[in-house]
């Protein structure tokens, strides 16, 4: 049976008469990584900054692991690891002073291993203003999970880092994953959340306006499949054409695109006229609208009401 | 070694490593007394008098005015203090900790001043040591307490330059570290009344250096007593954790509250 460890019932947020979040509900399960999206200003860091104890909310029930964050704070520093956007560390700490620190602040031994893991072995006694702005939130992500909490949140972990940098913290989060911890991914960049994430939420001022998993938020929107085509005696270049659930034809090159709003109809019409006129097919691609290409959809569409 | 002892130890450094805390806590406060010791003592001969609780005042003043508000301003607008409120440090661990390693800092200065002092620029020892060392704590503790509570109110670095200059200045020159506050004009004699220093310098001159002060010592001591608990206690509850959560902010002129025992110390003497 699956354990739900997060959970967000009618959250409402507020400052003054600006409502940042208005009364969104959600819900966790134990080893996923939930990633929340969303434009700026969409309620994103409120919601993460309620739920790690950092903001009360003004309406509505947040749970982790059962403890209220805003109520229950010295029980929920073990159950959380957070990974702040910006890491806020003073600019003196050794690399290994600061690990040491706070896994003492959390009951803990020192986990040195961790900074080999997080590829910070040169730098263990490094200041932290000597480190480069990807160190530093590799550094943040190590003390995030210094003290093995079962649920981590992650603020644009990979914002800043170099690829190397990306695929470790992919990894470790996919480790991390293996191992039963939850992880909510605060992120702007939508190939990561569409990568790592199990579900994803997409807020839009203050409500959430999508829920599920990539390829079902990506699978109920309005956005067409891109099936471009290339032949041999570019027979489909031919005018008057017209073949089903293709709302949209260009040509690109020697490639005929089209957009289909249904792509088995529209592919077996395409197979069929090629082989009725004898052309023979010599590339064929089909491209899923990205979860991009949906976020940019519904945000576009949720700005111009 | 637990997380204070460790973040104590790091803090303590800190004081070390950085450039500023360093100028601030030891530079300027020994590269000043290697001045007056060389300079001013032979202009103003009663200043061997009383230049080791002098030095040991400005040594605190330095550290807690001039070295300990901007780095607590500056950890809360980096968003330090968020990063450590999730990982479980505590209010007091931010506050007490600055505290304890700015009086440590400053006493490493005040033992080297009252060794070196009467060996190299005949100024006088204490007299009694005991009181010496203990009146030292009760001033460290106030300057150090209004140190951190600047940093608390204080909105941006520029402020808090502001603000401890403002204290530091009157307290070099009417406090009773240059001058006798008894050399002074009746009215300014007043003013200095509200400073610590005053009381501090007073302090130091009836128990320590067996002075004949103007003001009562013990009452001197009570007075910094009170009004380091109280400034303290005043950081505590005007703390944030950082700038951006208004929420629950507490209005700055609170802090005033922390002057009321100088305040008394001043309608005692009317």
């Amino acid at each position: 049976m699956n354990e739900t460890v997060i959970q967000v019932k009618d959250f409402r947020k507020a400052y003054g008469s600006f409502v940042a979040v208005d009364g969104i509900s959600f819900e966790v399960e134990r080893g996923e990584i939930f990633g929340l999206l969303g434009p700026n200003g969409a309620g994103k860091t409120s919601t993460l900054e309620s739920l790690e104890g950092l903001r009360f909310p003004d309406g509505g029930s947040l749970r982790i692991a059962g403890v209220d964050p805003a109520r229950q704070t010295r029980q929920l520093r073990s159950l959380i690891g957070v990974q702040l956007q910006t890491s806020g560390l003073p600019e003196s700490i050794r690399v290994d002073e600061a690990l040491r620190l706070f896994c003492a602040y959390h009951g803990k031994p020192p986990r040195d291993e961790l900074i080999d893991r997080v590829g910070l072995s040169e730098k263990r006694t490094a200041q932290y203003h000597q480190l480069s702005a990807g160190q530093q939130r590799r550094l943040s992500l190590a003390l995030a999970v210094a003290h093995k909490p079962p649920v981590l949140f992650l603020d644009e972990p990979t914002a800043g880092l170099d690829v190397a940098s990306r695929v470790m913290l992919h990894d470790l989060m996919r480790e991390l994953q293996a191992g039963g911890t939850t992880i909510l991914l605060a992120t702007h960049d939508m190939a990561e959340a569409a990568e790592m994430s199990t579900r994803v939420a997409i807020l839009m001022r203050g409500k959430i306006v999508a829920l599920g998993t990539p390829l079902e938020i990506t699978a109920t929107g309005a956005g067409l499949t891109k099936i471009s085509v290339r032949t041999e005696c570019s027979s489909l270049t031919a005018p008057g054409l017209s073949f089903p659930a293709v709302a949209q034809t260009m040509t690109e090159g020697e490639y005929v695109i089209f957009f289909s709003r249904d792509i088995g109809p529209t592919i077996s019409a395409l197979i069929a006229h090629l082989a009725a006129q004898g052309d023979a097919l010599i590339d064929l691609r089909v491209e899923r609208p990205s979860l991009e290409d949906r976020f940019l959809e519904i945000t576009t569409k949720g700005a111009a009401r | 070694m637990n997380a204070f002892a460790q973040h104590f130890a790091f803090e303590f450094r800190t004081g070390i490593r950085n450039r500023t805390l360093l100028l601030m806590n030891y530079l300027f406060p020994l590269g000043f007394y290697a001045l007056l010791g060389l300079l001013f003592a032979q202009l103003n001969p009663g200043f061997i008098q009383v230049m080791v609780p002098a030095m040991s005042v400005f040594a605190v003043l330095s550290g807690a005015l001039l070295g300990l508000p901007d780095p607590h301003v500056t950890a809360r607008e980096a968003g330090i203090f968020r990063s450590y409120r999730i990982n479980g440090v505590p209010t007091l661990s931010i506050l007490v900790i600055p505290v304890l390693t700015t009086m440590l800092h400053a006493l490493l200065v005040t033992v080297i001043i009252a060794i070196t002092g009467p060996l190299f620029f005949n100024a006088a020892a204490p007299v009694n040591w005991v009181a010496f060392f203990l009146i030292y704590l009760v001033m460290a503790l106030a300057f150090a307490g209004i140190g951190i509570l600047i940093g608390v109110i204080s909105s941006s670095s520029r402020i808090t330059v502001l603000w401890s200059q403002l204290l530091f200045l009157p307290s070099m020159l009417l406090g009773g570290l240059m001058l006798p506050t008894s050399a002074l004009p009746a009215s300014l004699a007043k003013v200095a009344l509200i400073l610590p220093t005053t009381y501090a310098m007073s302090a130091f001159d009836g128990l320590a250096m067996h002075g004949a002060p103007s003001l009562d010592p013990w009452l001197s001591l009570g007075v910094l007593a009170a009004g380091g608990l109280l400034a303290f206690a005043m950081s505590v509850f005007l703390f944030k954790w950082d700038s951006k959560n208004v929420t629950r902010g507490r209005h700055p002129a609170l802090a005033l509250l922390a002057w009321a025992p100088y305040l008394v110390g001043l309608l005692l003497s009317f």
